[in-house]
């Protein structure tokens, strides 16, 4: 189908942005990409009066590092984050799992802040980013304020932005040398939504693992961190029986269901599988990195 | 113009496509892959799905792979369009619209112009790419009658034959 009729805006700052969000209160939606908003629209399924177009905002789409975080603005392209210096130098995690993200296509138009604006469960850079523990700024009438993403998610769908708000920045605090990080999924195709997916981040001391984080996407209403997993890392090491405790974890901690793509008990048993791999994968980058 | 829907804006844009520069008047929830066929009559486009999982729709927008369907004409203001029209180049085919014409890269061609546009940007950054790539890069492209076979040979073919032209 076609979208229904809308008005049209296209701002060239922030704070017009936020003023049409204001007037119109929620009868309004911000189009970044539109690869999440015009299949709704095209769809039917989502109606906005009014469409705030922020694409000419050229101001929101940069990709900086400073004092040892890494800042992207909101609407910086996935196809820029893949295929960014410093994204990949400074926060390896985040590009690999924006690379997941559809196609070509997709990537080229679809931005960071729609993605996690839109909040899919099954999508991946939700989940490298709770491993990254970053955090997003939200503008809105009032001003700015900060929001980790660890509390961004609310369910399917659902985030703790206000509709009068616009997701201008990410910030990702800088990969710490002697890490490794990985970022694995299972989907049907090339460019399809993970069935189920993990984020590691892993920083190793010797033979010790100094620190671990884990965010997994596809196996709950929203992404998840696997806080139980990390700490048994955190505490004995990485070794085939550790990893097989915190696989065993993570098949614990999800809260996977059944839709036509899997079941709930395939999802559960693919986190279980992914976490070694990507546990191992990562524990031998990061020596890697050490040397 | 036909009838315009109530509460709607209608706009004046300018687009550039297959090297025509082109001035016209849109409603903003017109879609770019309806305004190609539509208003330009530029029907080698197609339209498969209308939510972004086909790639039917797929043109080059300022030399990047962009599905039609999930973007307003308004959006393309001011952009440089390539779609399937614009491969031949004074009445010859593109290498790799030969190339899928001799390896039976086709059966009703519905897929086609947007098999054709992803093959020719894949062949823009990877002169040789092996079949693997071939299938990575058309993975959102659908086609129901080939079982793709026969367009990772004509891909492949093509590149081998120079089709970056
Ligand atoms: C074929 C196909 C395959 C896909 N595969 C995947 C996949 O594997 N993984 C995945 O994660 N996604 C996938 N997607 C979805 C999509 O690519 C992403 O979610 C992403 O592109 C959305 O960003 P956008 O800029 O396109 O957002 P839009 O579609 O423009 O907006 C999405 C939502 O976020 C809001 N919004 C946008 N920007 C902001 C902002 N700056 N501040 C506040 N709110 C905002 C909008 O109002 C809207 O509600 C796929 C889509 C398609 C069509
Ligand atoms: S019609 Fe655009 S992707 Fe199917
Ligand atoms: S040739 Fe018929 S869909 Fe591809």
């Amino acid at each position: 189908m076609k979208p229904p009729a809308f008005r049209y805006v296209d701002p060239r700052s922030v704070a017009d942005a936020v003023g049409h969000l204001q007037e119109h209160g929620g009868g309004a939606k911000i189009l970044a990409g539109g690869q999440s908003l015009l299949p709704l629209m095209n769809l039917r399924l989502v109606r906005p009066q009014v469409v705030v177009d922020i694409n000419r905002i050229s101001a929101l789409a940069y990709i900086r590092e400073t004092d040892g975080v890494l800042a992207l603005g909101g609407l910086s392209r996935l196809h820029a984050v893949v295929g960014s210096d410093a994204v990949t130098r400074r926060a390896p995690l985040l590009a690999e799992a924006a690379a997941h993200v559809g196609h070509l296509a997709i990537r080229h138009r679809g931005t960071i802040g729609g993605n996690l604006a839109h909040a899919d469960p099954a999508s991946e850079i939700p989940a490298a980013l709770l491993a990254l523990e970053g955090e997003v700024v939200a503008t809105g009438p009032r001003g700015a304020r900060t929001i980790a993403v660890a509390d961004l998610f609310r369910g399917p769908l659902s985030t703790a932005l206000d509709p009068t708000e616009l997701l201008t920045e990410v910030r990702v605090p800088i990969t710490p040398p002697g890490c490794g990080s990985v970022f694995l999924e299972v989907s049907r195709r090339a460019g399809d939504f993970a069935l189920a997916g993990i984020g590691v981040l892993l920083q190793r001391d010797g033979e010790q693992c100094a620190r671990v984080r884990i965010g997994v996407c596809g196996v709950g209403g929203t992404p998840l961190r696997m806080r139980e997993a990390e700490r048994i890392l955190e505490r004995s090491g990485v070794t085939e029986d550790t990893l097989r405790a915190a696989a065993r974890a993570v098949e614990h901690a999800v809260a996977p269901s059944d839709d036509t793509q899997a079941s709930a008990d395939y999802r559960r048993h693919v986190a279980g599988v992914l976490t070694v791999r990507a546990l191992r994968q990562a524990w031998q980058r990061a020596g890697r990195e050490g040397r | 113009m036909a009838r315009r829907a109530r509460g709607t804006n209608v706009r004046e844009i300018e687009m550039k496509v297959n090297g025509i520069a082109y001035h016209e008047t849109v409603e903003p929830r017109r879609l770019l892959v309806d305004f190609l066929r539509d208003q330009l009559g530029l029907t080698g486009t197609h339209i498969g799905c209308e939510h972004g999982v086909c790639g039917a729709c797929t043109v080059l927008v300022d030399g990047q792979s962009v599905r039609a369907c999930l973007m307003l004409a308004v959006q393309a203001d001011g952009a440089e369009v390539t779609t399937v029209e614009g491969l031949a180049r004074d009445g010859k085919l593109h290498p790799l619209q030969e190339a899928f014409w001799e390896h039976h890269a086709l059966q009703c061609g519905f897929c086609t112009p947007g098999m054709l546009l992803t093959a020719y940007e894949l062949l823009q950054t990877n002169r040789k790419p092996e079949p693997d790539a071939i299938r990575d890069a058309i993975a959102g492209n659908l086609c129901r009658c080939t079982g793709y076979q026969n367009i990772v040979t004509a891909i492949q073919a093509a590149a081998q034959a120079g089709g970056r032209a």
